[in-house]
Parts: structure tokens; C-alpha cells; sequence
């Protein structure tokens, strides 16, 4: 493997080869901040160019776009509040309360940081575990899945621990909107007021777009009288750079730990950046010393989503290259553009084609080291580029490209009235102090807890009673014991808190 | 000169005119919208992107790709039964969905007879397989483990009302057994559920027994003759099961578009079928490539509507 990894290193660090890649991690960065223009989009734009080029320089082209497109959502998430992928939904619970803080450079140079070095390990974990981690994520059937997303629901404890009965509230909502449409199992219509744009649910960006960005703008919009001119405020900080830097890197756990996380969720199938992005956030909360303390602004909640979510590229590479099995819908795309130049994913990857298959898992370590060049010098761009513009002009141009963002996911008017109703709906929930986090996971989860429980069952029908394959398959077994603990330990550490301040 | 001679002069004049613009007029002279109904990486999509760039070598004009993704399809499928029917705009169509979700949909937004059949360019037949490691190693096998314990096995596959779905109730019938189908959405997300064996087999497509040829077993192919990708396994009839089904892609336009516009894409169809790179590199791909003109897919797809009545009548789904 040694000599394989040095052919590959040498093949990949072409001039040709490394001007791709850093057209590819600056065009997805861009991409991936617009709101709208998803990772999976920006992928299979370049796709129809790839295919005049030589497949390793096709492959790094589109793994460069891929590992940009996710990072770029930070900057978005960050600067107006507005995941510009849901990989970066928990990004905007920190990241932008440090940009109104005036902490937004801080704040982008610490995701950058997260980003690139969450994608280094998840690449280091590609190139040398990805056949017994493959092995692990098939041990997943639909039961599991169905726990996964019952343990992802426990994230609403802590996303709403304050106020516990508008967190679930609003995880039900977001279960209630994921119903609209097709039944994903047994083709019913349901709740698509015989509006045939429906039938294909409601677009998750869509929602995104309405419910994080459109409150913050009115809000901003509302207050321009008694506010500075500027829409982000910025306090002239030295030392930036090196403060993001030790944000990163000062508590070593949280980062690795994060991007462990989103590696793995990345290698199951069927869940994605989306779902990592929550649970890494969650898990850094859990273990922080000072959770209440997210959500207003602590760097390392940017640091745990911005982590996560480039591991989560290269975690859904693994069934891909492994198993022909693509770990996430832009994973999808590449593996298309595989076939198309005559590849099959698959155990061949790594013999007859090994020197391709390692050429591209070394182009995304080198696309994650420039992600640190290029992500400093944009994100401080940007940065500028946004704090400059007066929030009179900013704020219209930001509403204007939502609803540009909004018709381009799939180039239906529908999906722009959704976001338009999702913001008013979203601004009034705001003014009622409902946190926007559980509604979208509620969205997120949705499908994926309704196939593994219909699934499932249906697996269990031979069974004398269907309802026992939930409970009886030892993984399933383990993640409910995790899903008890999760649930229980807000409630925990409330009591004991609690019980503490009694004892003064 | 008289009055008549001078109309008869001026009408032939515009006349023409008329047919010598019409002449200069030849489609196509601009960009051609081409909408995917699925999402990337897909059949539906893989295929459509193949036949892109040597579309746009026979049409001489550029062949764009858009995604109109939803509801099985329908979403785009709505879309096109409202656009403008000038040829610029046409969609990838897929059988049997065009036909089911009209007739187990209230409303899904469009006619099967309003989709205009341009070209029927491949099919993906659909094959009975099960992980390298199972009990089954012939058709036999499967069929007299299903006899002595109904309702045991279960079947994933790629959707409800989807070829995989009816081929299974089909086969249940073609064998007399009784086996549980488990819709999964896509055909790729149902691969993971046998690899990691949480089904006990998979009523898939042609593409992806070539794909994953290392780890899945294929018992039967649901085809009339055996097709070439894989020329070791029997099909059905060989076997002695009635059970030919599977779902064929092709491009389709809004209604009202005119006879010579779609006569001209699907020349191109056909030669883009034609080409040896596209056909070589489809087929290995395991998809089987058909050329199914205007008329004879409409045919087709008529035929098609009488038969998956008649299927679904039978098992009590409509």
C-alpha cells in the first residue's frame, strides 16, 4: 500500500491536477455558501466537464468541489444566519451568535480550521480503514436505522433544554411536514392539498432557507434605525488568525472525537452531513464543562458541525469505493461519473484500478490542505466583502438570492412559496421563542425513521410477532441503551444542578 | 395584367416565402432543455448524461440537463405535460411509472397519454439475486424453500408500483409462492440491505447484478432472452416461469409537439444508439438498449397500460 500511496501522491501533484482541484475547492466553496446550491447540485454541475478529462483528474475535480461545497455552507451559516447546506445547520447556532458579537472572522477562520482538519482525518481514516468500517456500516439494517433516528430525536433535549415542551412541540412539527408528499414505503398521497409539485415533499433547503434566514433579516431589517449601518458587526481583533487556530486545536478531544463522528455517520448509508453535523454538536455539548454555554456563541460548537461535516465526505466515500454503495447523494453523483469513465466501484477499485482509486483518496487529503489556504483568504473576503455592504442593500440582496437559492433546487415556484411561508412561519415561531433546531431535525428524520420502521416491520413479518425484530438484534439492542442515556443525561444534569444549588 | 393573375402571383409568392422560411427554420436552432425526473447518479440520470454530449454532436445544438425530482417522477412528469410543446423541452420517462402512478395516484399531475413518446433507447430488465453467501444457489431452490415456508423470504427492491414491486407479485404468482416485498427508495439503497443480508434476496435490475457481480448471486433474469452483460444466467422462461418484466427509459415530449420535431429527435436517438462507444459502454453497464421509435414506443406504452391492469386487478391493488 506504501508504494501505492506514493504513485498516487505523485500522479495527483500535477500542475493540471492541482489547478482542477483548486478551481474545484474554490468553485464548491462558493457554491456551497450560496443557499440553495447544495453540495450534490454543485457536484453534478462540473460532472458533463469531467468527462473530457482523464479520470484521476476527473475524480480530484470532483472530490475537490465536493469537500469545498460543504465548507462553503460555514460562511452563510455564520455571517446571515442561513446554512448554506444543511451540513451546516449547527453551525449557525454558534457561528452566528459569534458574528454578532463581532466575532465573525474568529468565527470563520475557526470553521476553516475545523473543516480542513476534519476532512484530513476523515481521509486518513479512508485510506486505511475503510474495509473493516464498510463490514460495520452493512450491520446496519432498518431496525437500526430506525434507532439511529430515534436517537438523533434525543438531540431536541439538548437543542431545547430550556424549554423542553416547545422543543418537542417543534420536533413534531417537523415530523408532520416530512409526511407531505409520496409515502416513501407504499406510494400513498398524503397532505399534498392536490398540488402535484408536492408530491415530491417539501424541499428541505427550502424550510432551511425560511426558517434560519428570513426571521434574522426582518429582524435586521426591523432594527436599522437604531443599528449601525453595517448588517454584521465587526470589532477589530488581533490575532485572529491564531485564536481560531487554538479553538481547533487547544481541546484536540472535541475536534477529533467530532470528526470521528461525522466519518462514521458519513459510511452509513442513507444519512449524511445533515444528521452529522447535529450529533457531533450535540456530543460537544454533552461533554463540554460549560454547556449552557452553546448556542450564544462558543467556538467550539463551530468547531464540532464544521468538523463533522468534512469528515462525513470522505466517510461516504468508503461504501462507495469499498462496496460500489454510495454513503451520500453527491457520493452518488461521483460514483455515476466513475461508471461513465469506466470504473466500477467495487473490490476492483483496489486491485486492476488501485492506482486510480488511491490517486483519489489522496487528492482529497491535498483538497482539505488547500481548503486552509483558500478557506482563510475567501472567508476573509467574503467577510470583508459582507461587513462592508450596508445593511440596506444587504439585507434585500440576501432575500433576493433565498428565493433564487429556493427555485434553483429543482427549478420549481413551489419550493420559493414554501421558503416564503416557511419564513413567515419561522419569524412568528422565533417572536414565540421556538428554537428553529428540532423542527428541522424533526424534517431531517422524518423519512429516514419512517422506511426503517415500516421496513422493519415488514422484515419481522415472519416472525409470530413483527414488532420483536426491533428489540432483539444485538446492534439495535446497544442503541437503545445509548438512546436511554442520551435522553436521560439533559435531565440528569438538570436535577443535579438543581440538588447543587439547593446544597449553597 | 389582371387582378387574378396578380393574387395568384402574390399568394404563390407568400407561399414561398412561407416554405422557404420553414426551411431555414429546421430544428433545432437552440438549446434543447433535457429534464431528469430523478435524482443524480440514478438509471435514469446515468443514462440521460451518456447520451448528452453525442446528442448534441447529431442535433448540432446543446443539450442541457435539468432535474425535476419528486414524487417518483411525477413531479417533472407534471412539469412536462405543461410545457411548451416546441421540442426545446423534452424529459426522460420511465416505464412502468408512467402508467401506475395515474392509476394508483388521485392525482399525480399528469396523463399517461398526455407523455408523448419520442424514443424507448434502453430497458433494465429485472433479475431475482441473492448475497454470494446464501442457501439459494438455483432458481429451484429458491422457489422450494419459498413453497415449504410462505412468507419467509423477503424481498427489497427499488420503490412501490415500480417493476421491482409488480415483478415480485408477479413471480409470486408465476411460481405460486408467497415471499414480502420490501420497497426501498431507489434501486442502490436497497443493495446495502442484502449485502449486509437483512433480506434474504433482491428483485433489482440488470445494472445492479453487474455492479455488484462479487457479492450477489443472480438466479434469473426476468427477461425474453438472456442478456448479454451476463450470459450465464437463465432467465425465467428457460426456468419455466412466465415472468417477463422490467422498466424501460426513454425520452418523451409534451403533448401537441409537432410530428417532424419529434420524428427529428428521435433520428437522433436512434443514432446516438447506433454509436458503438454509447452502445458498448450502456451495455456493459448491464442496460439492454432498445430502439423504439415515436410511434411504436406509443404502441408500446399503450400495450403496457392493458397488461399492468390486468396485473394489478389480479393482486388486488386496484
Amino acid at each position: 500500500m506504501g508504494e501505492l500511496l506514493l504513485a498516487a501522491t505523485i500522479a495527483v501533484f500535477s500542475v493540471k491536477n492541482i489547478l482542477f482541484m483548486l478551481f474545484g475547492v474554490s468553485a464548491g466553496m462558493i457554491a456551497g455558501a450560496l443557499p440553495g446550491l447544495t453540495a450534490t447540485m454543485s457536484v453534478a454541475l462540473i460532472v458533463p466537464f469531467t468527462f473530457t478529462m482523464d479520470p484521476i483528474s476527473g475524480m480530484a475535480t470532483l472530490g475537490a468541489i465536493y469537500c469545498g461545497a460543504i465548507f462553503g455552507g460555514a460562511f452563510s451559516a455564520i455571517l446571515v444566519n442561513t446554512p448554506g447546506t444543511p451540513s451546516s445547520i449547527g453551525t449557525t447556532f454558534d457561528g452566528y451568535p459569534m458574528a454578532k458579537q463581532g466575532k465573525g472572522e474568529e468565527a470563520i477562520f475557526t470553521a476553516t480550521f475545523a473543516s480542513a482538519g476534519g476532512g484530513l482525518i476523515g481521509t486518513v481514516i479512508l485510506i486505511f480503514l475503510s474495509v473493516p468500517l464498510a463490514k460495520v456500516a452493512l450491520k446496519f439494517g432498518p431496525p437500526e436505522y430506525f434507532w439511529i433516528t430515534m436517537f438523533g430525536l434525543t438531540i431536541i433535549a439538548s437543542l431545547a433544554s430550556k424549554n423542553m415542551l416547545k422543543g418537542l412541540a417543534g420536533g413534531a412539527f417537523g415530523l408532520l411536514i416530512s409526511m407531505i408528499g409520496i409515502a416513501p414505503i407504499g406510494g400513498d398521497v398524503r397532505f399534498t392539498m392536490g398540488l402535484p409539485a408536492f408530491q415530491g415533499g417539501v424541499q428541505l433547503i427550502s424550510v432551511l432557507i425560511g426558517f434560519f434566514c428570513i426571521p434574522e433579516m426582518l429582524r435586521i431589517a426591523g432594527n436599522l434605525s437604531k443599528q449601525k449601518m453595517q448588517a454584521v458587526n465587526v470589532e477589530k481583533q488581533e490575532g485572529v488568525l491564531a485564536r481560531s487556530f487554538w479553538n481547533v486545536f487547544r481541546k484536540p478531544f472535541n475536534f477529533i472525537r467530532s470528526a470521528i463522528i461525522g466519518a462514521f455517520v458519513g459510511i452509513l448509508p442513507g444519512a449524511g452531513g445533515n444528521i452529522a453535523n447535529l450529533v457531533a454538536y450535540n456530543e460537544a455539548q454533552r461533554a463540554s464543562k460549560e454547556p449552557e454555554t452553546f448556542g450564544t456563541g462558543n467556538p467550539q460548537g463551530v468547531v464540532a458541525t464544521e468538523a463533522a461535516n468534512n469528515a462525513t465526505v470522505e466517510g461516504g466515500m468508503v461504501p462507495l469505493l469499498t462496496l460500489g454503495i454510495p454513503g451520500a447523494p453527491p457520493a452518488a453523483i461521483i460514483y455515476g461519473a466513475l461508471m461513465l469513465q469506466g470504473l466500477r466501484p467495487g473490490p476492483e477499485l483496489f486491485s486492476s484500478s488501485a492506482h486510480i482509486t488511491y490517486a483519489f483518496m489522496v487528492s482529497l487529503f491535498v483538497a482539505n490542505l488547500m481548503m486552509f489556504v483558500v478557506g482563510i483568504l475567501g472567508g476573509r473576503s467574503i467577510f470583508k466583502i459582507v461587513t462592508m455592504i450596508p445593511a440596506k442593500i444587504l439585507v434585500p440582496s440576501i432575500i433576493f438570492l433565498t428565493i433564487l437559492g429556493s427555485y434553483s433546487i429543482r427549478n420549481n415556484m413551489m419550493d420559493v412559496i414554501v421558503m416564503l411561508i416557511g419564513g413567515f412561519i419561522g419569524y412568528l415561531l422565533k417572536e414565540l421563542n421556538f428554537h428553529p433546531g428540532p423542527i428541522v431535525l424533526g424534517l431531517i428524520l422524518g423519512p429516514i425513521a419512517e422506511k426503517g420502521l415500516v421496513q422493519g416491520f415488514l422484515m419481522g413479518l415472519s416472525r409470530s410477532n413483527p414488532w420483536t425484530i426491533f428489540f432483539t438484534r444485538p446492534i439495535s439492542i446497544a442503541l437503545i441503551g445509548i438512546i436511554i442515556f442520551s435522553a436521560g443525561w439533559p435531565v440528569y444534569r438538570e436535577l443535579k444542578s438543581k440538588y447543587q444549588k439547593g446544597e449553597n | 395584367m389582371n387582378k387574378k393573375l396578380l393574387s395568384i402571383l402574390l399568394v404563390s409568392l407568400f407561399l414561398v416565402s412561407v416554405l422557404s422560411l420553414n426551411v431555414m427554420a429546421e430544428f433545432p436552432e437552440k438549446a434543447i432543455n433535457y429534464n431528469v425526473c430523478f435524482n443524480p447518479g440514478g438509471e435514469s440520470d446515468l443514462t440521460a448524461r451518456a447520451q448528452q454530449q453525442p446528442l448534441e454532436e447529431v442535433l448540432g445544438e446543446d443539450v442541457v440537463i435539468q432535474y425535476k425530482i419528486g414524487g417518483g417522477g411525477a413531479v417533472g412528469w407534471s412539469e412536462l405535460v405543461q410545457a411548451k410543446p416546441d421540442g426545446y423541452t423534452v424529459a426522460g420517462f420511465n416505464l412502468p411509472h408512467i402508467i401506475l402512478q395515474p392509476l394508483v395516484r388521485d392525482n399525480p399531475g399528469y396523463e399517461t397519454k398526455e407523455i408523448k413518446p419520442v424514443f424507448i433507447f434502453e430497458a433494465t430488465p429485472n433479475i431475482l439475486a441473492v448475497h454470494k453467501d446464501s442457501q439459494f444457489k438455483t432458481l429451484e431452490q429458491f422457489v422450494n424453500y419459498a413453497k415449504e415456508n410462505p412468507g419467509v423470504i423477503t424481498l427489497g427492491g427499488s420503490g412501490s408500483y415500480s417493476a421491482n414491486h409488480l415483478g415480485t407479485l408477479e413471480f409470486n404468482q408465476a411460481a405460486d409462492i408467497r415471499t414480502t416485498y420490501i420497497p426501498f427508495t431507489g434501486s442502490g439503497e436497497a443493495v446495502p440491505a442484502l449485502l449486509g443480508q437483512h433480506v434474504s434476496g433482491l428483485m433489482t435490475y440488470t445494472t445492479m447484478g453487474i455492479r455488484h457481480s462479487d457479492e450477489m448471486r443472480v438466479l434469473a433474469v426476468a427477461a425474453d432472452e438472456r442478456v448479454p452483460a451476463m450470459p450465464d444466467v437463465p432467465t425465467f422462461k428457460e426456468l419455466g416461469y412466465d415472468y417477463v418484466e422490467g422498466a424501460y427509459r426513454g425520452m418523451a415530449a409534451p403533448p401537441g409537439t409537432p410530428d417532424d420535431v419529434i420524428e427529428k429527435l428521435a433520428e437522433a436517438n436512434l443514432a446516438v444508439n447506433e454509436m458503438p462507444s454509447f452502445k458498448n459502454k450502456l451495455e456493459d453497464m448491464g442496460f439492454q438498449i432498445i430502439n423504439m421509435g415515436p410511434e411504436e414506443s406509443e404502441k408500446f406504452v399503450e400495450d403496457r397500460i392493458e397488461y399492468y391492469k390486468k396485473i394489478l386487478a389480479e393482486v388486488g391493488l386496484l
